[in-house]
């Protein structure tokens, strides 16, 4: 009897876990890159996260926002590292507009470490009529809200092609194997050589991509590590302990077996 | 309550029991006499007090920190994913929570099916236990909708349209809820203010659970009326405490598995967009476990149909208790029951998938055979199963099976148990 019930548990749990995979379907075409980031014990790697900032600044920044982010997130521990002299320098050459000061007027004032990131547009509708319509999403959580994840904004960027030659497009809008449709309104926006790289490494399209997309990643979840190492640790506890109310329950139940 | 009353030692345990008998209650609970054989599935009840804990203790801390408002709630749980202490925790913790509870509760429902436990003299035990479900999915519905996401907007505005079916009145009743003509700021702030009374009503509900449990005393895997106490039983304290915790701790440990290793899977990527009243989700998906009902809600191509469908569905769990004629509790000992059992679990289990996949076509079809075996199992099999089934001999206790060498060599002694007899 026991030994039926644990079979079609199995199989339930097996039938449950081939229903949910059915039920959400990984992308499979997507391509995937061997993250440092992924897995349990999962890191982000310091000098990529830096160089991922350094292509939000000068590529994406011009059209997607971060707005959930603060100049002195890039300093916090998790993340790009940047010491805090760095963090005041990149602050400092972006300009804010602060006040009413004592006059009533407002001003504008380099930026501080505790500012958000600046907006390129000043509201949602600018953003989309420089954009031929389409809205450059914010990409503060862009890693989260896409299934996929990091490897489908990976392959979003290394996904731009000549068209098919049966395959209509309108004018500013771009083909790229990788999204819905496969069509998409911004333009490759990476190419080879097409920022330096401060620390020299060489800025090949795939490199700055999945530069760009370990610092979106951690953008969008930015205790990542901590989460980690707490998981672990967490769960070694508990294993630890189960270990022993095991024994403790064995030893207490041990008075009613016996009496069997 | 119990079969001796308690009398505490010292004098002011004495004075203070006099007036307010809770240390005779907690003598109640720790000796309250137990069915030895309880296996691991009558473990879900301690493990769904822990969850229901968890998301009220998460859910306060959470709520210091939540903004409900159209324009800011969104941004009000980034704060407390970045910026609050340990918020990123508190938050995958209460999130993931929702769907481990769910998970919990199913296989605690799952297991009054199997082993009989909604049967006379449980019944009530069972009317609260669906009410406080009913609940579960109210509250749970309610707080995906607050990070105000693009699933939290779309599924609450399909959930709630779903009133306009009613006839007549349905039009006004979705604008009442609505609080406006469109899902808007002032729904939001209603299903917060809900989704914090809610799980309050369910604790009050627990209590009741638990109560009307301590009056006949738990069911056991056998199924079988047993003296209490007797040698049949063990004291709940420190017998099922311990082994409670052991499952607890199984439990906790695939709970972190989700919350510190892949707390976004249980969830949609969709609901890391901002809510847009414009601009629709390709493919509107309630949470995992909401999705059976969804997909029986579908499989009907009438609105009124499909609503009154998903809530008869839950109707005939309430009345199941009368509706499964059988006087066996326990799916050992009735051999065509338990295949039928089985075969019920696959198909709620293929609804969910169901529900998962769009309405149209060979999903639909299925989806539609799946919703009708689902009551004719409850309106057809469960009555009339019992006229035809031939069930086999029960035991007369707990500890007599075991001397015979286990349940499945139990013929001996039918002289003196029979079916009729029971």
């Amino acid at each position: 009897m026991k030994k039926y019930n644990l079979i079609k548990l199995l199989v339930t749990v097996f039938v449950l876990t081939f229903f949910y995979g059915k039920a959400y379907p990984a992308n499979k075409e997507l391509l995937k890159i061997d993250w440092s980031f992924a897995g349990i014990t999962g890191k982000f790697e310091r000098d990529s996260l830096q160089r991922g900032y350094q292509v939000y600044n000068e590529v994406c920044a011009s059209c997607h926002s971060m707005q959930y982010l603060s100049y002195r997130n890039l300093s916090q521990k998790g993340g790009p590292e940047f010491t805090i002299e760095e963090v005041k320098a990149i602050a400092a050459s972006f300009e804010v507009e602060d006040g009413p000061n004592s006059d009533g007027d407002m001003f504008t004032r380099p930026a501080r470490p505790s500012d958000h990131f600046i907006n390129p547009y000043t509201n949602v509708n600018a953003a989309i009529a420089s954009n031929g319509g389409a809205y450059p999403p914010d990409m503060s959580v862009l890693v989260k809200a896409r299934p996929g994840g990091a490897n489908y904004i990976y392959s979003v960027l290394m996904g731009y092609e000549d068209k098919p030659a049966d395959f209509d497009l309108d004018v500013g809008v771009y083909y790229n194997k990788y999204m819905d449709g496969k069509k998409i309104k911004m333009p490759s926006p990476l190419s080879d050589d097409l920022i330096e790289y401060t620390d020299g490494t060489k800025a090949t399209q795939a490199q700055m991509a999945k530069d760009v997309t370990a610092f979106l990643t951690w953008a969008a979840e930015p205790h990542l590590e901590a989460r980690h190492r707490t998981g672990t640790k967490v769960i070694i506890y508990l294993i630890i302990l189960a270990t022993l109310v095991y024994f403790s329950m064995k030893k207490i139940w041990s008075r009613v077996d016996a009496e069997k | 309550m119990s079969e001796h009353e308690y009398v505490p030692n010292s004098k002011a345990g004495k004075w203070f029991n006099d007036r307010l008998p809770l240390l005779s209650l907690g003598a109640h609970l720790s000796d309250y006499p137990t069915p030895k054989n309880l296996n691991y599935w009558w473990t879900f009840g301690g493990i769904l007090t822990f969850c229901l804990i968890t998301q009220i203790v998460t859910g306060i801390v959470l709520a210091m920190h939540y903004v409900a408002h159209a324009d800011l709630a969104f941004e009000s749980v980034e704060k407390i994913m970045r910026d609050v202490n340990y918020g990123w925790l508190i938050r995958y913790i209460h999130s993931n929570g929702a769907s481990m509870f769910f998970l919990a509760v199913y296989i605690h429902i799952f297991r009054s099916l199997f082993f009989g436990s909604f049967k006379s003299p449980r019944e009530l035990i069972w009317i609260i236990g669906m009410l406080i479900y009913i609940l579960m999915m109210a509250a749970a519905f309610m707080g995906y909708v607050l990070p105000w996401g693009q699933m939290s907007f779309w599924g609450a505005t399909v959930i709630t349209n779903l009133f306009s079916a009613i006839p007549f009145v349905g039009e006004s009743v979705v604008t009442w809820l609505w609080g406006g003509y469109s899902v808007d700021n002032p729904t939001l702030t209603r299903f917060f203010s809900l989704h914090y009374l809610i799980p309050f009503l369910i604790l009050g509900l627990v209590v009741l659970h638990i109560w009307a449990l301590h009056i006949p005393g738990n069911n056991n895997p056998i199924g079988i009326d047993i003296k209490k106490p007797s040698k049949d039983t063990v004291p709940f304290h420190p017998y099922i405490t311990v082994k409670d915790i052991f499952a607890l701790l199984m439990f906790m440990i695939i709970f972190a598995g989700f919350v510190f290793f892949s707390p976004n899977v249980l969830g949609h990527a969709d609901n890391y967009i901002p809510a847009n009243p414009l601009v629709t989700p390709a493919h509107i998906v309630p949470e995992w476990y909401l999705l059976p009902f969804y997909a029986i809600l579908r499989s009907v191509p009438d609105k009124l149909g499909g609503v009154v469908l998903m809530f008869g569905a839950l109707f005939v769990l309430i009345i199941l208790p009368w509706l499964d004629t059988s006087k066996v509790r326990s799916a050992v000992f009735r051999p065509v029951y338990r295949h039928f059992f089985w075969i019920f679990v696959v198909d709620v289990l293929a609804l969910g998938y169901l529900g998962a996949m769009p309405a149209e076509g060979v999903y639909l079809f299925l989806a539609r055979i799946t919703t009708t075996y689902y009551f004719l199992h409850f309106i057809v099999v469960l009555p009339f199963l019992s006229y035809f089934e031939k069930t086999d001999p029960l035991p007369v206790s707990i500890s007599e099976p075991v001397l015979t060498g286990g349940f499945s060599a139990v013929p001996a002694r039918t002289d003196r148990v029979t079916n009729e007899k029971i």
